[in-house]
């Protein structure tokens, strides 16, 4: 029962940063129908942000402690979404109306410019993640070891949910964004102006996967340029897995397939952690193609 | 208040509208008439914006608006119910009718707005929690029109308002655009098969035939004009 438990926590700290990148995949595939492949590298470079910010944060806040964490959390969230901005408008506007095969293409590209020009700017060994947050002892109950960094991932990926949840149900740029994702040609027939709602969900996306970064980083303090390729593809399937465009949907995917990672780690064997999504990726496929929570899309003609 | 001089429009290769021109004075009902394909959607989309004008002026109160984004071409007081409706049907119907008032900042003209649609489609107030895709076609449509009317519009254009209503949803759906042209002194460009209908609510047409416009002149005179009255009234 304890070895059960403590991989259930295992997997929803690694699940929760999971949902968080896929968010960002599903929101823009709800707008624009495609896949972002370069999302995995915004949640790279959102771990390097908080690299580089950790010690000039540090001369101004005591460090390791919560208000620091939050500090580095904040500003590299705000740092990405400038940049999911500037890939949107530099990489992907230009190609607005082309064929889908021309955008992904791109976005491969765009993830191989972030990944190379990664290795460049930050160097392509390993970079140890300061720490940013003490850790604080909490709960040895029989056995089960929870890490305050582990609380820290749930209680951070909560609150971002919270607040995403109402962004896009109560706000009028989120109305905009749920009509956009059903009728662009409509949504610009009320007065939306496209460009701005596309360029703000790339915003939105970005900021949560570079929160995603700094948790990831928190948990596992080894960075490099490349760590954003596997959890991105992973976060791609659990995004597919709910329901690519279903935002519920994303995290549900996200949690799912954290777990069943620990799971299968933990009683199974870790050699075949990383198959684990793929393997879910081939059966939800041939089983639900449109997601746990997706709805079927009738092609348009 | 609309004028079109010689627009020319296309769909990659294919031209739709070879130059035409019309003019839609303000406070007035204009119609739109002809056979499925003669180029009635692609002359509303080409005025609001959706599709880019290849040649040719679009003056709206006397501005050339052809090459405007779409949702300026809306901040200017136009307002466009498309083909096939387009409602957001994964929103309630209240949240379409504020998808309308998009680019309203005063919350007392909202109000306002939402009133005077309320009272005009009393059906949408008893549906305003509902998802739209609830909705039943002519509550769709109903919808459709109230949305438009939410962005105070100076000028409405209606895209098939009738179709795939039963011939009582389009009598009062009717009664509602003659109301409000009357009432709130919109101008409306009405696009229709409905040709009779049409030409009965309007006071003056155009006949649009393979992307040109062959006829024109009062709604009464069209009426009794035999070409019309053979290709589009049923002999």
């Amino acid at each position: 029962m304890t070895e059960f438990l403590q991989q259930l926590i295992n997997g929803l700290a690694f699940g929760s940063i999971l949902a968080l990148i896929a968010l960002g995949y599903t929101m823009v595939y709800g707008i624009l129908r495609f896949i972002n492949f370069a999302h995995g590298d915004v949640f790279m470079l959102g771990a390097f942000a908080g690299f580089y910010l950790a010690p000039k944060i540090a001369r101004v806040l005591p460090t390791p402690s919560i208000g620091s964490g939050l500090a580095v959390l904040f500003a590299a969230m705000l740092i990405c979404a400038a940049i999911g901005v500037v890939i949107e408008r530099f990489a992907y506007r230009p190609l607005r109306g082309r064929p889908k095969l021309t955008v992904l293409i791109t976005a491969i590209g765009v993830s191989l410019f972030l990944e190379y020009t990664g290795q460049f700017v930050f160097g392509a060994a390993p970079k140890s993640f300061p720490r940013l947050i003490p850790d604080y002892p909490i709960a040895h109950v029989g056995g089960l070891s929870v890490t305050s960094d582990q609380i820290i991932v749930l209680s951070v990926t909560g609150l971002l949910l919270v607040a995403l949840r109402f962004i896009v149900l109560k706000t009028k740029i989120g109305m905009a964004m749920r009509a956009l994702s059903f009728n662009p040609e409509a949504a610009a027939l009320m007065g939306v102006n496209t460009d701005i709602v596309i360029s703000f969900t790339f915003a939105l996306g970005s900021a949560l996967a570079a929160a995603a970064g700094i948790l990831f980083a928190i948990n596992y303090p080894a960075i490099d340029p490349l760590m954003g390729i596997l959890p991105g593809l992973k976060a791609f399937v659990a995004a597919v897995l709910g329901g690519i465009g279903n935002l519920p949907g994303a995290v549900l995917g996200g949690l799912i397939i954290g777990v069943t990672e620990a799971f299968v780690s933990g009683y199974i064997s870790s050699t075949y952690r990383d198959a684990i999504a793929f393997g879910v990726l081939i059966l939800i496929l041939l089983v639900k193609p449109s997601g746990l929570l997706g709805k079927k899309e009738v092609e348009k003609v | 208040m609309l004028e079109l001089r010689n627009l020319t429009a296309s769909y990659g290769a294919i031209t739709a509208l070879h130059g035409i021109s019309l003019s839609v004075p303000p406070g007035r009902i204009v119609t739109l008439i002809g056979a499925n394909g003669a180029g009635k959607t692609t002359t509303l989309k080409a005025i609001s914006g959706l599709l880019r004008a290849r040649r040719g002026e679009i003056l709206y109160d006397g501005k050339n608006i052809a090459g405007l984004p779409t949702h300026q071409i809306v901040k200017l007081g136009l307002s466009h119910v498309p083909e096939g409706r387009m409602i957001f049907v994964n929103l309630t119907v209240m949240e379409n009718l504020q998808m309308g008032a998009y680019l309203q900042k005063d919350r007392q003209a909202i109000q306002r707005e939402l009133d005077y649609v309320f009272a005009t489609f009393p059906r949408l107030q008893e549906r305003r929690q509902q998802i739209a895709g609830t909705l039943s076609g002519g509550e769709q449509q109903m919808l459709a029109i109230g949305r438009a009317l939410m962005s105070k519009p100076k000028f409405l254009m209606l895209d098939e308002p009738s179709l795939g209503l039963a011939p009582l949803l389009v009598k009062t759906i009717f009664e509602k655009i003659i109301e409000i042209n009357r009432q709130q002194g919109i101008t409306i460009l009405l696009v229709e098969q409905n040709a009779n209908l049409a030409l009965e609510v309007s006071h003056s047409g155009y006949v649009l035939e393979t992307g040109k416009i062959t006829l024109q002149g009062d709604s009464a005179a069209l009426r009794r004009n035999p070409q019309v009255r053979s290709a589009y009234l049923g002999g």
